[in-house]
């Protein structure tokens, strides 16, 4: 079992939700974040002037998957999320040790 | 011959000495007459520009309010709302005798009508002839609120509330009542001089413009500031002050003329002139620069009918386009300037009303025409420079009155209660460290 973390743009989680549901994956927590990349800040008006903010919000989303579920997870993923410009964001996989469904006590991969 | 020629000139002159006598006379009679008669349009059109005036107290924490970050939300706008309460009671107890209270040397009304003695139903003919005494003393009252509110945009964010309701108190007594005295009270000596202020343009807007920059200089920056970004945490809350405030303006304004008719008219219809022309300037600034920017153009609808309310009964509609536009232009540099000098007066107090105000009446000085009103003056383009050269001195005196006793008074209280509050209570914001409240839970 993996966890995926992706920093996504905002406006793609619906597309994103779509294409992972299409994979069988449906499961997931949403995050608001800000966060700094290659992207950088952005600069924004006062009222006269400007202001620069350097930190972007996104979004952060976590699954856990079966390991066959990653690499079309990331498929889904960055066939949504890819524009091939600084901001499009990141995807972080780490071993999970165990999941634990609250509802019945199911274990593991029965659980995700 | 000479001798001769002066002395038929002395005669004719008698005959137009007895003739003005004459119609002195006359017409005194008739305002004696008329000082007993309650207009009940005019009452009513009072009564209204007196709450419309008071919508703006609370418009002007708003305004203020969505600008400063989230953590002194509540702090920024109990500041407009607090003085609405305080001042209110001032005005009552000792403020209005003394900015329009019977003349003490041309500087300040006396004590007779402490507490409102003698402020009754029946008219004042020395202000207003046709409405109760005690709706002038209320739309008066509003005023005085106002432009204590006006302030604190220059202190937002760091200021000791203790401190900050001593200073709006002390301020109020020392700086606006006086300054009010001056120009529009009877025998106040600006107005003896000739300066023409029709809703408050020095008054007002350059007292509390300058004092802010004043009260600025003693408290100092932020935490943070020029380093860190200091977001406006919600330019909706800033555009309905606007809004609320240009609503408000019309009472102002127009109410200013302090009667029903054709002069309210005009007024209204130049602080609706000045402000769309104004906002529209600003958009076009802000859009040459970057975008054009929502906030700005709100604060340029504001700054537009900061300017127009000097001259406001005085000139047409076509002069207040040419003095929203200048004001915004001057006024937005202006920011830009304080910017550039790393000077911490948060809101733009100076910019916006010490500027966009003085522009207002020197422009008043320009445009004036007794066309439009003829208890008032001919300005510049009307051939009348005299004008110009009054505007600008009673400009200069107001400047330099609010910015020294604004600038000693921050000095003795920050001496005594001091005026910031401490470091940890700035970080974690006013709301928490000064009310024990959050604006969004």
């Amino acid at each position: 079992m993996k966890k995926i973390e992706a920093i996504i743009r905002p406006e793609n989680l619906d597309g994103i939700r779509i294409a992972l549901q299409e994979k069988g994956i449906i499961g997931m927590t949403v995050s608001e974040v800000q966060g700094r990349g290659r992207q950088k800040g952005v600069c924004l008006q006062w009222r006269a002037g400007e202001y620069c903010i350097e930190f972007l919000e996104k979004l952060k989303l976590d699954m856990i998957v079966d390991d066959k579920d990653v690499e079309p997870a990331i498929a889904a993923i960055t066939q949504v999320a890819k524009t091939g410009r600084n901001g499009d964001g990141k995807i972080f996989i780490y071993p999970v040790e165990d999941v634990v469904r609250v509802s019945t006590g199911e274990r593991g991969k029965e659980a995700i | 011959m000479d001798i001769i020629k002066s002395i038929r000139n002395i005669i004719r002159f008698k005959h137009f000495f007895l003739a003005a006598i004459l119609l002195a006379v006359l017409t005194d009679a008739a305002y004696a007459a008329e000082t007993s008669k309650i207009d009940t349009g005019d009452t009513a059109w009072m009564l209204i520009s007196s709450a419309l005036v008071m919508l703006m107290i609370p418009a002007v924490g708003l305004f203020y309010g969505g600008m400063v970050r989230k953590k002194n939300a509540l702090s920024t706008i109990m500041f407009s709302f607090i003085i609405l309460a305080l001042i209110s009671v001032q005005w009552v107890l000792f403020g209005y005798t003394l900015a329009f209270g019977h003349d003490v040397g041309g500087v300040i009304g006396n004590l007779d009508w402490l507490g409102l003695n003698g402020v009754g139903q029946a008219p004042n003919a020395d202000y207003a002839a046709t409405i109760p005494a005690l709706a002038f003393m209320a739309f008066q009252g509003m005023f005085a609120i106002i432009t204590v509110a006006l302030i604190t945009g220059a202190f937002v964010e760091r200021i000791k509330f203790s401190a900050f309701m001593v200073f709006a108190l002390l301020w109020a007594t020392l700086v606006y009542d006086p300054i009010a005295h001056w120009v529009w009270g009877t025998g106040g000596w600006l107005r003896g001089m000739g300066a023409l202020d029709f809703a408050g343009g020095t008054v007002v807007h350059v007292s509390s413009g300058i004092s802010a920059l004043a009260i600025a200089f003693v408290i100092g920056a932020r935490k943070g500031f020029g380093k860190q970004p200091m977001e406006p945490h919600n330019i909706p809350m800033s555009v309905l002050g606007a809004i609320l405030l240009w609503f408000g303006w019309f009472g102002f304004n127009a109410g200013s003329a302090v009667a029903s008719g054709g002069l309210a008219a005009s007024a209204f219809v130049v602080t609706n002139t000045a402000a769309g022309a104004a906002a529209l300037t600003w958009t076009l600034l802000s859009w040459y620069h970057k975008r054009p920017s929502v906030l700005g153009t709100a604060t340029g609808a504001v700054v537009g009918l900061v300017a127009i309310t000097p001259a406001s009964g005085f000139v047409t509609p076509l002069a207040a386009i040419a003095i929203g536009a200048i004001a915004a232009v001057l006024s937005y540099y202006a920011m830009l300037f304080r910017m550039k000098r790393n000077v911490d007066e948060s809101l733009d107090v100076w910019a916006c009303h010490g500027i966009g105000g003085t522009w207002g009446a020197i422009a008043t000085g320009i445009f004036a025409t007794t066309l439009v009103n003829p208890a008032g003056a001919n300005g510049l383009l009307y051939g009348n420079p005299a004008q110009l050269v009054i505007q600008i001195a009673a400009v200069g005196v107001t400047w330099i009155y609010a910015f020294v006793v604004t600038f000693i008074l921050a000095k003795v209280i920050d001496a005594t209660i001091g005026l910031r509050v401490g470091d940890d209570e700035e970080a974690v914001g006013l709301d928490i460290s000064q009310h024990a409240e959050k604006a969004y839970a």
